[in-house]
This record gives C-alpha cells, structure tokens and sequence, in this order.
C-alpha cells in the first residue's frame, strides 16, 4: 500500500536521523560533558565561517563531531600488509550493521493516526482511517530481536581483531568475545523477569503496559517493578558496549585500540560511530524497558488526566509530538548518565571483569528472576 | 638537636575492603553523586553565564592571577615626553644568551643630553628564555619586566617578534617610569 509506504519511509528517515545525530552529537557531548565534569572548558576551537564573511559559528565547539567526521573520510585508508581482506573489509560492517537495526523494533511514540494529522480533507481521505504503531518493524518477537541482533556485533570485533594480523588487535578480539558473551548471558536474564511480569517480547506491548500508575502515585514503569534488574540490565548494557569501565577489549594503555588497531580512516571511524549509536541505542532500550517509552505519569492518547480529575485536552498532533519529545528526553538523559559512569570510574582487571559477570552478577540475576517467580506466582496464581 | 624519627603517614584508608564496599552498587553510587554533583554545579554556572571552569581559555582569557615575581614580559620605559628612556648601547643585545634582542640606533642633535635612541627595538619571543639579563645589564633602567605574559600565540613565529611600540604599550599607572630629571639622592632603583 502506497500510504504504508510513505508512513514507514518516513519512520526509517527518522530513525536513522535520530541515530546518526545522536552518533554524532554524543562525541561533543562526551568530551564537553567530561570537561564540565573535570572542571575544564571542553573542547570549543573547531567552528563554521559563513563563507565571504568573518563570521564565525563557533556554538560551544559542537561542530567537532563534523571535523571529526571530515578527518575520518579524508584520513588514509591504511592496510596492513598481511590480513585477510574479506574479513577484514567485513569487519566493521558488522558491528555497525546490527546496531542500527535494534532500533527498528523499539517504539519511539504510541499510535499515530495520519488523517487527524492534517487540515486537509484529500490527504485525510486518502490515509482513511488506518492507525500505525510509531514503530519501524511492528514485530511480536521484539526483545528477542534485539538480543539477536546485539549478539551479532561480537562476531563483527571478532572478525576484526582476527583477520588484522596483530597481536594486539587478536587479544582484543578475544577478550571482546568473552567479556560479550558472559555479559549477554547477563542480560538477557534480567530482561527475563520483566518477560514474565508483562507475559510478553513484543516492546510496544511493554510500553502499552507501562502507561497506567501503581499503587495511586507512581507511574507503572518497570523501574519501579524491577530495581534491581534494571540497576544489573544498565551495568551488563555498559559492558555489551565495551565501555569504560569495562572497555578491556580496547584499553587504551594496554591494547593500543584493541580489535581496531589495524583499522583506519573511516573503518576505524565506524566502530567509533557504532559505539556512540549503542550508546543511544542502550539508553532507547532502557527507557522502553524500564522507563515507560515515551509515556509521561498521568498521560494518555487524548491528553492528561491529573490525580485530581481534572483533565487537559491535547490534539493528536500535540500527543503524537509529545510523546516522540518525551522518548527521545529520555533517552539523551540516559546517554548522558552513561557519559557520567564512563567518565567517573576506573576500568575493570580482566579477571575481575569475568568474575564480577559470572559470580556476582549472575547469581544476583538469577536471584531477581527466582523472586520475580515467585512474586508474579503469589499475585497471579497459578493459571495466570 | 636529635631528629625526628620518620613516621609513616596512616592511610585513611582499610587495606581490606567492607562487605559494603565488596558489594560495589553503593560505593559507584557515591562516586557518581560526587562526579555528578561536580557536574551539576559547573554546569549551572555555565548557564547562569558565570564561568564554572577552573582552566583559562587561553590566549582569549588572560589570567589574572600571575605571581606578583613572574617575569613574562618586557616593557621599555619611557621619558616624560613618551620617548623611550633606552639609549641604543646595544648592551642587553650583547648580554643575551639568547640573542633575541635587535636595535637599531637613530641620532638626534636636537636632544643634547640624549642624542642616541633606538629608532628600531625588538624582541623575538620564539627565542627568549626570560633570562632577565637584558634587565641588569641596562645602564638606563630603559628595559624592565612585568608580571604579565605577551601575547604570544599566532599562526607563524614571525608573529611572535614584539616591535618598540609593543614594548612602549605598558600602562605607566601600574610601572611608574623613573622620575626625570632623577632626583639627587632619591630612589635609585626607581619606584615600584
């Protein structure tokens, strides 16, 4: 159908907006939220001049992600002598591929009805009366198509790492392996418990979920249900990125740059990209697992409704604007509280990388999931 | 006088961790609330338009507080009437180790008491070292330095040359050139 078309053409043009802004604006907001942490001024030299003027742009230096981006394409594309060059031209592909397509399953905002968009009586008729979840793949497996689709970026490191020739980049491949795997194992078990209380994968069924309000006051976000998961899920989510302070696979002052030593330009600029697109991509996840999606408390499809009774009015245009704001506030103050975690602790010794996954927090996973059980038995009842 | 015997200073700290602090969560969660507190109040110094950095944006941002005995800087200075005080001897050129020091002299019948002057004095900053040698060694007091810094940064080392209009560019209120005619019996080394 021509109008599907259109709906979903637009939906893929603003996922991939979102991310590769995100991608690009979260290396600004890295290096100056770190300065403004440290005390420092941050990094504010790079600017735009309006041609033929002395005007220069200069706005808080967030146009370094654009000379960074520019270095990158126009760097050397060096090769080292000896690698295998299918693997090796596969690599970063990989693991930038998989990230991108999580996000097609996580709903940035509720139901959208085109024809109540416009004023125009035409285009109202021609959309009739069809409905779309803001959502890219509607797909019931949902949370298991993230999980595939995150395991897959290990195999990409691990191309990388081996098909470069380098001792260096060999070890990283290596422990990016395992330090992936174990912490996978990690997560997909706190995401568990939150299965079994919402009795489903499908994501926009989970947000749907969370819209209502617990106990009179709190809003029903999964936070609240599940603390504990979601303090393990952020934790195992920093580690799936290989991010300080779990970012053995490319430890800087051991490793060079890990499984991308060997990789330059704008190969080596991918993984970096992948990495900020996770970023946004992990705070996307925790916000439609534990943070209501784009729900804001007391709000629904037609407006507020205050614990008072009284009750706001908003036109489909305002919700549909609203809720897509709330997502996205969402999920840049969990990227920004990423950057705050990155930048206050020191990085992990690999062996206590590998215990902390396997005997500290998957016993604790396993312990939230076994009073998970219970908890849901003892409410629902068996039949449930 | 018998010394003190070293002691070892006691660390704050247990060499061994508490169950509380084995169990990490709480002790991140303090980590993060002081880096995070960091970061809350330089950011809301930055939005209230205050400065909420301790580093200088330098060379855009002079820093006002240089140690009263920092010597960064070279002023020549001057008569009454604005001309420099500097009579040409060439005797810091001479004296510095550097070598950075260039004058030419000019001749003027109409001052009899001072008819050399520099028609040309420059400093190559690339090459300085801030010895202070050009200052001893003027018979004149004519070559001083401040507390400040110049401005130094540029694009090409030619830049970084301070000609004898640069050098006259101090402010007289902060370095008060010596009295002329000197004064008999007064302050020799000048005020400060």
């Amino acid at each position: 159908m021509m109008q599907d078309l259109v709906i979903h053409g637009a939906y893929i043009a603003f996922a991939i907006g979102v991310l590769m802004t995100f991608g690009l604006i979260l290396t600004w907001v890295e290096r100056k939220q770190a300065a403004v942490m440290s005390d420092r001024i941050g990094a504010n030299r790079a600017y735009l001049r309006i041609p033929f003027t002395n005007i220069k742009l200069v706005w808080w230096g967030l146009f370094h992600g654009l000379a960074d981006g520019m270095k990158m394409l126009l760097k050397e594309d060096f090769r080292p002598d000896s690698y295998d060059r299918v693997a090796y031209a596969l690599g970063p592909w990989v693991v930038f591929a998989p990230v991108l397509l999580v996000f097609a399953v996580i709903p940035f905002g509720g139901t959208l009805v085109p024809a109540q968009l416009t004023d125009s009586p035409e285009i109202a008729a021609w959309f009739g009366d069809r409905t779309y979840r803001m959502q890219i793949a509607d797909m019931d497996a949902g949370l298991l198509v993230v999980f595939a689709f995150s395991g897959l970026t290990v195999i990409g490191s691990m191309l990388a790492g081996w098909s470069s020739n380098n001792k260096f980049s060999m070890l990283g491949a290596i422990r990016s392996a395992s330090q992936m795997i174990s912490y996978e194992l990690v997560m997909g078990l706190t995401v568990l418990g939150l299965i079994l209380i919402y009795g489903t994968v499908d994501l926009t069924a989970i947000v749907e979920q969370q819209s209502g309000v617990l106990l009179g006051f709190l809003p029903a976000w999964g936070i609240f249900l599940q603390p504990f998961a979601a303090v393990l899920f952020m934790t195992a989510a920093q580690a799936e990125n290989r991010r300080i302070p779990f970012d053995l696979p490319e430890a800087e002052s051991e490793l060079i740059a890990g499984y991308f030593t060997e990789y330059s330009a704008m190969k080596m600029g991918l993984f970096m990209f992948a990495e900020f697109i996770e970023i946004a991509i992990i705070a996307a996840l925790f916000t439609t697992l534990f943070l209501g999606g784009y729900n804001l408390p007391f709000m629904s499809d037609a407006g507020f409704t205050l614990p008072g009774g009284h009750f706001i009015a908003m036109s489909h245009g305002a919700v549909v604007l609203t809720q897509v704001l709330v997502f996205l506030g969402k999920v840049f103050v969990l990227c920004s509280f990423q950057i705050l975690v990155r930048w206050s602790l020191p990085r992990f010794r690999y062996d206590q990388l590998l215990r902390f996954a396997w005997k500290f927090m998957l016993p604790l996973a396993l312990a939230n999931l076994v009073v998970t059980v219970v908890a849901v038995w003892a409410i629902r009842g068996t039949g449930a | 006088m018998s010394r003190k015997p070293y002691k070892r200073r006691v660390y704050w700290n247990e060499p061994t961790m508490t169950w509380w602090e084995r169990f990490y969560l709480f002790e991140i969660i303090r980590g993060l609330s002081i880096t995070g507190g960091v970061f809350l109040r330089n950011m809301g110094k930055w939005v209230t338009g205050r400065k909420g950095a301790l580093t200088a944006y330098y060379p855009e941002e002079i820093r006002a507080d240089y140690a009263a005995h920092n010597r960064g800087k070279h002023i020549l200075t001057q008569r009454p009437d604005g001309r420099p005080q500097c009579i040409a001897c060439n005797m810091c050129a001479t004296v510095c180790p550097a070598q950075c020091i260039e004058i030419d002299a000019a001749f003027d019948p109409e001052d009899a008491a001072h008819p050399k002057s520099p028609s040309r004095f420059e400093i190559d900053y690339a090459r300085c070292v801030f010895c202070g040698f050009c200052v001893e060694a003027c018979p004149e007091d004519a070559i001083r330095m401040v507390k400040e810094v110049p401005d130094l940064p540029g694009g090409d080392r030619h830049d970084m040359w301070f000609r004898k209009e640069d050098l006259l560019g101090w402010q007289p209120q902060r370095d008060v050139a010596k009295p002329y005619p000197p004064k008999a019996g007064g302050n020799p080394g000048g005020t400060r």
